[in-house]
């Protein structure tokens, strides 16, 4: 065996070793904030799995998005809200926790079995290496065009959608109707989002 | 290739019409240890971890400098001495101040997460040494040439604020965790013009690796550096790395004012000192980056080619390579600390922004603009291909 290829295979033991572990340690842990900083190094991991298969610009990629963005974007929600306090006691937790251990194991039972029973090419294509950055635009920009620019849509949405919760002050009345709307949210919780037809 | 390529030297440089392909110090180096009786392998893991260190070992010197020329120069801007007994000038202040937080008690307090206390610096320190793995300081001197370059550095420093948020949240007090939020807040908005910058220099040059910006930037000297054709662009990424340095006028984080010192407030001894290391070699960095992207990298202003034809010698031949090889190093080091001149004497003579107004100015001002400067690049691209590089 070559120094690289144990280098590789070292890698890819230590890899698969922190996914694992630190996937079921987010999961599993009772600390939100463990959970949370975990996820981090479960991506940073994915990230290095990449890496290894000389897909260097996914894995970039891979850090900026999840890393940089998601993952700071969770600890920053979490952050803002945590009280400290404990959780209300759930009813049939224990029953609750066997049900949903039991659809994971089922999930893995099956992802196991396609992965033994798909006739894997060995040795799979060559990577591209440096020109993957080349090759992932132009799909972007020619036969992938359409799920990317519904992607964009999608953002647009969920942008457009935070947007209006957060600034609840903006719109007083009804674009459609001119009826006033009440937008408090948090404050009044009993009043509805939308305006009722039914009473006038 | 796998990780291993990753961290080697790059040895097949692009075959360049104009510039030379300089020194390959890893050639000549295993060439000597095969001279010695070596397999090229065990020469190959010898010279592995030498640029690393090499590096690493610049990274820490550049640091000790600019907190020195930190030290001089606001004292001079506040008509001051500064240090003057350590050694001449004081040269060896920042020495003695490293020693002094070395020894000094690692505190960790009673109510802290330890383990969240401890990585939140090396977390803030890695990612920021790991980025030097891409600043050129010539044609083969960079410790990897990988071919994502400047898109490694902006992952890569996406990875701090997790580490500032870590350190914000560990240290168990309010002013830690508005510092760690702000700086996360911070960090993430000015990220975006940033890379949109980066962006229209990239089109331009074609390439993600920096060795092929600065090669762009080459031919005539001064005259074909990015700064005259990114004037906007120049000072966009100024403005975002100061910000992302977190450097007056930018530096919420750790108003001392409003919160104490930010998510360092609980930190005291070598973990104080990881946080103060990770900032001044990351503006050591943006500083480096900015000669890379804007100001032609190693380049000097007048082409080395036309003053070797000057004086009547081949490109090629050893002298001049030797020649144009530390020309390019001291350029590269030149350039980056005239840039910190230019970040610590703002930091001395500037106010402080309000948070509200430094998002203002990131999502209101900056990002629109940046985007209007990636447009107006990709226009004149297209419309002068030879002047942008089509």
């Amino acid at each position: 065996m070559t120094i690289a290829a144990s280098t590789e295979l070292i890698c890819f033991v230590i890899l698969s070793g922190v996914i694992i572990t630190g996937g079921l340690g987010v999961i599993l842990l009772r600390n939100i904030v463990y959970s949370a900083f975990l996820l981090g190094g479960v991506f940073m991991a994915v990230a290095g799995l990449y890496l290894l298969l000389n897909a260097s610009f996914v894995a970039a990629a891979q850090i900026l998005v999840y890393v940089g963005a998601v993952n700071v974007l969770i600890l920053f929600a979490i952050m803002l809200v945590n009280k400290k306090e404990d959780l209300k006691p759930i009813k049939g937790l224990q029953v609750r926790r066997l049900l949903s251990g039991g659809v994971c194991a089922g999930l893995l039972a099956l992802l196991i079995r396609v992965d033994l029973t798909t006739p894997w090419p060995v040795p799979g294509p060559k990577a591209i290496g440096e020109k993957a950055t080349e090759r992932i635009g132009e799909h972007l920009f020619t036969d992938y065009l359409l799920p990317f620019e519904l992607a964009s849509v999608l953002l647009l949405m969920a942008m457009i959608g935070a947007i209006v919760l957060a600034r609840r002050d903006v719109l007083l009345t009804d674009v459609g109707t001119g009826d006033s709307v009440d937008q408090g949210l948090i404050e009044k919780p009993i009043s509805p989002l939308l305006i009722d037809k039914s009473k006038s | 290739m796998n990780v291993s390529n990753l961290i080697v030297i790059h040895l097949a440089s692009t075959p360049l019409a104009i510039v030379s392909n300089g020194i390959d110090l890893e050639l000549s180096f295993t060439q000597t240890m095969q001279g010695l009786g070596l397999s090229p392998q065990v020469a190959h893991i010898i010279w592995l971890p030498l640029p690393m260190l090499l590096v690493l070992v610049a990274a820490l010197v550049g640091v000790l400098v600019t907190v020195w020329l930190e030290r001089k120069i606001s004292a001079a801007a506040q008509q001051r001495i500064g240090p003057e007994y350590a050694g001449a000038l004081g040269i060896l202040q920042p020495m003695a101040d490293g020693l002094k937080l070395l020894v000094k008690e690692d505190i960790i307090p009673a109510k802290a997460d330890s383990l969240l206390f401890t990585l939140g610096p090396v977390l803030v320190l890695v990612p920021v040494i790991l980025s030097w793995l891409i600043v050129p300081f010539g044609q083969n001197l960079l410790i990897s040439n990988v071919g994502i370059g400047i898109f490694l550095w902006i992952s890569l420093s996406s990875i701090q604020p997790i580490g500032l948020l870590m350190s914000g949240y560990a240290s168990n007090n309010k002013y830690s965790l508005l510092g760690g939020l702000r700086a996360a807040a911070q960090s993430i908005s000015y990220e975006i013009p940033l890379a949109l910058s980066v962006l229209a220099v990239v089109m331009m040059s074609n390439s993600l690796s920096t060795v092929d910006i600065v090669a762009q930037q080459t031919g005539a000297g001064v005259l074909s550096w990015n700064i005259w054709r990114q004037p906007i662009g120049f000072v966009i990424f100024w403005i975002c790395a100061l910000a992302e340095c977190e450097r007056l006028p930018f530096d919420l984080p750790e108003a001392e004012e409003e919160l104490v010192a930010g998510y360092q407030t609980e930190y005291a001894g070598m973990k104080f000192a990881l946080f103060y290391l990770g900032s001044y070699i990351n503006l050591v960095l943006s500083a480096l980056l900015v000669s890379v992207l804007y100001l032609g990298g190693w380049g000097f202003p007048i082409p080395i080619e036309s003053l070797a034809n000057l004086i009547n010698q081949p490109i090629n031949s050893p002298l001049i390579e030797v020649i144009a090889g530390s020309i390019g190093i001291v350029m590269t080091i030149l350039k980056a600390y005239l840039l910190v001149f230019l970040a610590i004497l703002l930091r001395w003579t500037t106010p402080r922004v309000r948070i509200d107004q430094l998002l203002d100015l990131g999502w209101k001002f900056l990002l629109p603009i940046s985007l209007v400067n990636l447009l107006f690049t990709a226009a004149l691209k297209l419309s002068f291909p030879s002047a942008f590089g089509g």
